[in-house]
């Protein structure tokens, strides 16, 4: 079975549908990406998709015994407090939360696993940081790093990279990689880089106005008509 | 400084100005742990909003004349607690109007009240001790001083057992339901707490100072440290220093206690926000 099948979903807000007939699956180890026009409800989905909002039709299975808390999430925008107080090592502590019980302390094992994942994203530097000081790329890798420390099979990314410089972005997508590839983890990423995504990625989720207009394996999606052209406004943009 | 010593020395030996030391320390510890969660959840507001809701009660309270306050104080106080944090998280405009509908409801309703049916000579008197907190923490009653050091020592529990959830809700919320954590609850346990931090913090302060009192030694914190375990500690130790620093002076010079630990607190709030001036924030 798949790690999480979509049957014939509606999404949208307060019974107001942003898209509709959305049905695909990730199977494990695939690397998903989500792409779109601006408000074209790819946000929308990675939030259904954590339970955060219920879906308004359709249904949402998990499988391989992957449990709800069990997915890492790194959101568009965090809606952190501006002045907050918190040190980079408690950022990324924290998403050990999903696995631990009570107590103000966590436990010597999910301290390393902080630390190990600090020292995958190449972090292990600014641990005693205060985070709201940190510059964009850093601030999204600390919060990456939470992700992996909730999860080690699923990461939602929603455009990690946004705000990013070239160099930064480059990094962050080939971490992406790496943690797919190396550590086996299944990722569905959101993503305007269509380059990045044809680069990257194994599946493609193209969704349009209203509706899904591709589903299917990159190579396929490269080589259709609205791939094709797709990629060339993309191009041209740029 | 031989007569301060002597007059201090002297107040020790009543077993008030003991008790009204240790409640007043057990109350601004627990009181603290919550100034900075208050504060970053854009709560300081609620918090002020009960304290009038907790006047209100209180002067319900004086006119059944029941010989226990808390016992009604603290159920009407959280429920309002729980009713403005359930309502204004998602509204945010309706929930701020409707913590100024309720707060200068209970303040209006609780005066009209006591000023109909009091039976008390000194209305007036009675009133500014409820809104300053003038000598309330030196009057209280043994049941209160116990239920004081019980609901302190209760909300220390809770936060400890507690912190690292407390510390994911406030931080981000979403990435906190997102993972598992079950957000809603603990924005309850938090409203539930701050309410009986408020109830308690009157007894030390009065109900008009009490959002300075749990909200400034978090400020004062957060201008020098920058992790949410340093800022919490430091603030405790602010709180604390303060807290028992005002109540002796207000005994040596004799100025009401609440007004005296307020002052204290606000002077540290300056010397630590020149201290978070020089240092640049580098600890
Ligand atoms: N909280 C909300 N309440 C009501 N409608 C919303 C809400 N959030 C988003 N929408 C609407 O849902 C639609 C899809 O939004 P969504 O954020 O999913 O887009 P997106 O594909 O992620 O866009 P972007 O590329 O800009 O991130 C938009 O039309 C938006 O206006
Ligand atoms: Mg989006």
């Amino acid at each position: 079975m798949a790690l999480l099948t979509c049957q014939d979903l509606a999404l949208g807000y307060e019974g107001k549908k942003v898209v509709e007939n959305l049905s695909f699956s990730v199977d494990s180890g695939d690397y998903l990406c989500v792409v779109g026009e601006n408000g074209s409800g790819k946000s929308t989905l990675i939030k259904t998709l954590l339970k955060l909002m219920p879906p308004i039709k359709g249904q949402i299975l998990t499988g391989d015994g992957l449990k709800q808390n069990e997915i890492g999430y790194l959101p568009q925008q965090t809606e952190v407090q501006k002045d907050f107080p918190a040190s980079v090592k408690e950022v990324v502590l924290s998403g050990c939360l999903n696995r631990s019980g009570l107590g103000p302390f966590y436990s010597s094992g999910e301290k390393k696993l902080a630390l190990a994942n600090m020292e995958k994203l190449g972090i292990t530097n600014l641990a005693k940081r205060c985070y709201r000081e940190l510059s964009g790329g850093q601030q999204q890798r600390v919060l990456l790093a939470r992700a992996l420390c909730a999860t080690h099979k699923l990461l939602l990314l929603d455009e990690p990279v946004a705000g990013l410089d070239p160099k930064a972005t480059a990094d962050m997508y080939q971490l992406i990689e790496k943690l797919n590839a190396a550590d086996g983890i299944t990722v569905i990423m959101i993503s305007h880089d269509i380059g990045a995504a044809a680069r990257y990625a194994s599946h493609i989720l193209h969704i349009g106005h209203q509706k899904p207009l591709f589903y299917g394996r990159k190579t396929d999606y490269t080589a259709s008509e609205l791939g094709r052209a797709f990629c060339l406004a993309k191009g041209d943009e740029a | 400084m031989q007569i301060m010593i002597e007059k201090l020395s002297l107040y020790f030996q009543f077993p008030f100005v003991r008790y009204a030391l240790i409640v007043g320390v057990l109350i601004s510890l627990s009181s603290s742990l919550l100034g900075v969660t208050l504060v970053l959840k854009r709560f300081s507001f609620i918090g002020d909003g009960l304290s009038h809701v907790a006047f209100g009660a209180i002067a319900i309270a004086t006119i059944l004349n029941l010989s226990n306050n808390m016992v009604l104080v603290v159920p009407i106080t959280v429920l309002c607690g729980i009713l403005l944090l359930a309502t204004g998280q998602h509204t945010k405009i309706k929930g701020d109007a409707a913590v100024a509908m309720l707060s200068v409801g209970s303040l209006a309703i609780g005066y009209l009240l006591l000023n109909l049916f009091s039976v008390s000579a000194n209305l007036a008197g009675d009133v500014c001790a409820t809104l300053f907190g003038s000598t309330a923490i030196l009057t209280l009653t043994m049941t209160e001083v116990w239920l004081c050091i019980g609901m302190s020592l209760l909300v220390i529990a809770v936060f400890l057992l507690f912190y690292r959830q407390i510390f994911a809700v406030t931080f981000d919320e979403t990435f906190a339901k997102a993972t598992g954590t079950k957000a809603n609850i603990y924005n309850l346990l938090i409203a539930v707490i701050i309410s009986v931090i408020i109830v308690l913090a009157m007894n030390l302060v009065g109900s008009l100072l009490i959002s300075a009192l749990v909200i400034c030694p978090a400020l004062s914190a957060m201008r020098v440290f920058k992790s949410f375990k340093s800022v919490i500690l430091c603030s405790v130790v602010i709180s604390v220093v303060c807290t028992a620093l005002g109540i002796l002076l207000a005994i040596l010079i004799s100025t009401p206690v609440g007004a005296t630990i307020v002052t204290v607190d606000i002077i540290t709030f300056g010397l630590f926000s020149l201290l978070g001036r020089m240092t640049g924030g580098k600890i």
